[in-house]
């Protein structure tokens, strides 16, 4: 299936999660930190860590680790902290 | 004259803090730390450094805490000096919320009888259209509420870590993983601390500041120290753009983002888990009180206990049968942190005299058979 990381198109297999899709594409650079504005990376891969959260169709600071590949998936990077009014409350990936 | 050693039995913020006022004026400090078999009170505070409505009972404990909050930049200022570590300090002021007009007029009166009793700890009601110039994320549920200039919050976890690298800095000893289960006064040679292991050390004076475990071990050096504890549930949100610009009873947006909303106040014995009713509860009044957070992800909730006397005010009590020891009970570690550090940690260590009115803290005042008690204030 195709989905697209900062405007940019990707061929993925199917059933597999965002986080891993990305880094498998060569994807290093997923969010900014908060705090420090240093650019991060997948870490624990298992939803814990928070540190893969990516813009999702719209969503922001989703855990991609978390969340299956879908085709038309458009991905951004997450830049600092979501606002909340932003936040589309019931959108649901899974 | 050789210098005395001081033991501090507990390394949480109140045996930290009173451990780093005495070693940087110069005191041979030893901290013995329980480790994570201990409920460890200082990981599950709030984080708020607040006077307003303390006090109520007890307009001694009103002022101790009122020269807590003005000495409290200093001790931030001088952490960050020393260690590099940042506590986190922000003193802009901070709200209490109400959500019924009764509730709004029952604060009004406390926060009036208190500042006629001890005097300078002003306050400012306001209605909701006034907090909202303050506070634009509230909803139509918060009626009115109080605000206090000299409230503000810190970050529980930066001031130990703070407190612990001072401790460091100036030369002090801490001992993780003591877990100590036994005290011996000698008469004129000071102290046994004896551990679990069989560890032991020496020392000049002692400082109880053992949180939950503190009553079994000051009755082994004549002090009286009952202690009952409160369970506080709390739950923290992903990290999001600033939108609480200050500190309030019900949420508070730390520094990096957090929304941290608490707290329940339970009285459930030795339990420190979560349920999901208060969990419940809280995410409600957060969401009534803040409607956007109604969209915000939670990615923590946890459950702490805190010690508490039974007034709920501190115990800072000398022991007459062993003199050099001494018992602190304190619920509240962060905001009275800098009070601990400029003068309880010279008086206990025998480098000052104890503060003036300081009589009115001793546990004696729970052995009147006649008076009753509670902590619910």
């Amino acid at each position: 299936m195709t989905i697209s990381f900062e405007g940019k198109n990707l061929e993925v297999p199917a059933g597999i999660s965002v986080a891993s899709a990305l880094l498998a594409g060569g994807a290093r650079d997923f969010r900014s930190s908060i705090v420090g504005n240093a650019p991060r990376a997948p870490y624990c891969m298992m939803g814990v860590c928070f540190e893969c959260l990516l813009e999702i169709d719209g969503v922001p600071a989703r855990q991609s680790c978390l969340i299956t590949v879908r085709d038309g998936m458009k991905i951004k990077q997450q830049l600092g902290a979501p606002e909340l009014e932003d936040i589309n409350a019931g959108v649901n990936h899974e | 004259m050789s210098k005395e050693q001081l033991t501090v039995v507990g390394g949480g913020l109140v045996g930290a803090a009173i451990a780093y006022g005495a070693a940087r004026k110069g005191a041979k400090v030893r901290v013995l730390d329980q480790g994570d078999a201990a409920f460890r009170a200082s990981r599950g505070n709030f984080g708020l450094v607040w006077l307003s409505s303390k006090g109520g009972g007890m307009p001694r404990y009103a002022r101790w805490t009122r020269d807590a909050i003005r000495q409290w930049p200093e001790l931030h200022k001088e952490l960050l000096e020393v260690t590099g570590v940042d506590s986190g300090l922000e003193q802009n002021g901070g709200f209490w919320l109400g959500f019924s007009e009764k509730e709004v007029e029952k604060r009004a009166n406390l926060l009036a009888k208190i500042h006629d009793e001890v005097g300078d700890i002003p306050f400012q009601m306001m209605d909701h259209s006034e907090l909202k110039q303050y506070l634009p994320g509230i909803g139509p549920k918060v009626v009115g509420g109080s605000f206090g200039a000299h409230d503000g919050h810190a970050n529980p976890l930066m001031l130990l870590r703070a407190l612990h690298a001072g401790l460091n800095e100036k030369g002090a000893e801490v001992i993780t993983g003591a877990d100590v289960v036994d005290l011996q006064h000698r008469e004129n040679s000071g102290f046994i601390v004896t551990a679990r292991d069989g560890q032991s050390w020496k020392s000049d004076r002692l400082v109880l500041a053992a949180g939950l475990g503190i009553s079994k071990l000051a009755e082994k050096v004549g002090l009286y120290a009952p202690v009952t504890t409160t369970r506080g549930q709390v739950l923290i949100t992903e990290r999001l753009k600033p939108f609480i610009p200050y500190p309030t009873n019900k949420a508070r947006q730390t520094q990096e983002g957090s929304v941290q909303i608490g707290s329940t106040s339970e009285d459930v014995g030795f339990d420190d888990r979560t349920t999901t009713d208060k969990i419940e509860w809280l995410a409600k009044r957060a969401v009534d009180t803040f409607p956007s957070l109604a969209n915000a992800r939670l990615v923590r909730a946890w459950g702490a206990l805190r010690p508490l006397t039974p007034d709920g005010y501190p115990i800072y009590q000398a022991s007459e049968a062993c003199p050099g020891a001494y018992a602190v009970i304190c619920h509240s570690g962060v905001t009275l942190a800098s009070i601990h550090a400029s003068a309880i940690g010279p008086w206990m260590s025998g480098l000052a005299e104890a503060p003036e009115e300081f009589e009115t803290f001793r546990s004696e005042r729970f052995l009147d058979p006649n008076a009753s008690f509670t902590n619910d204030h």
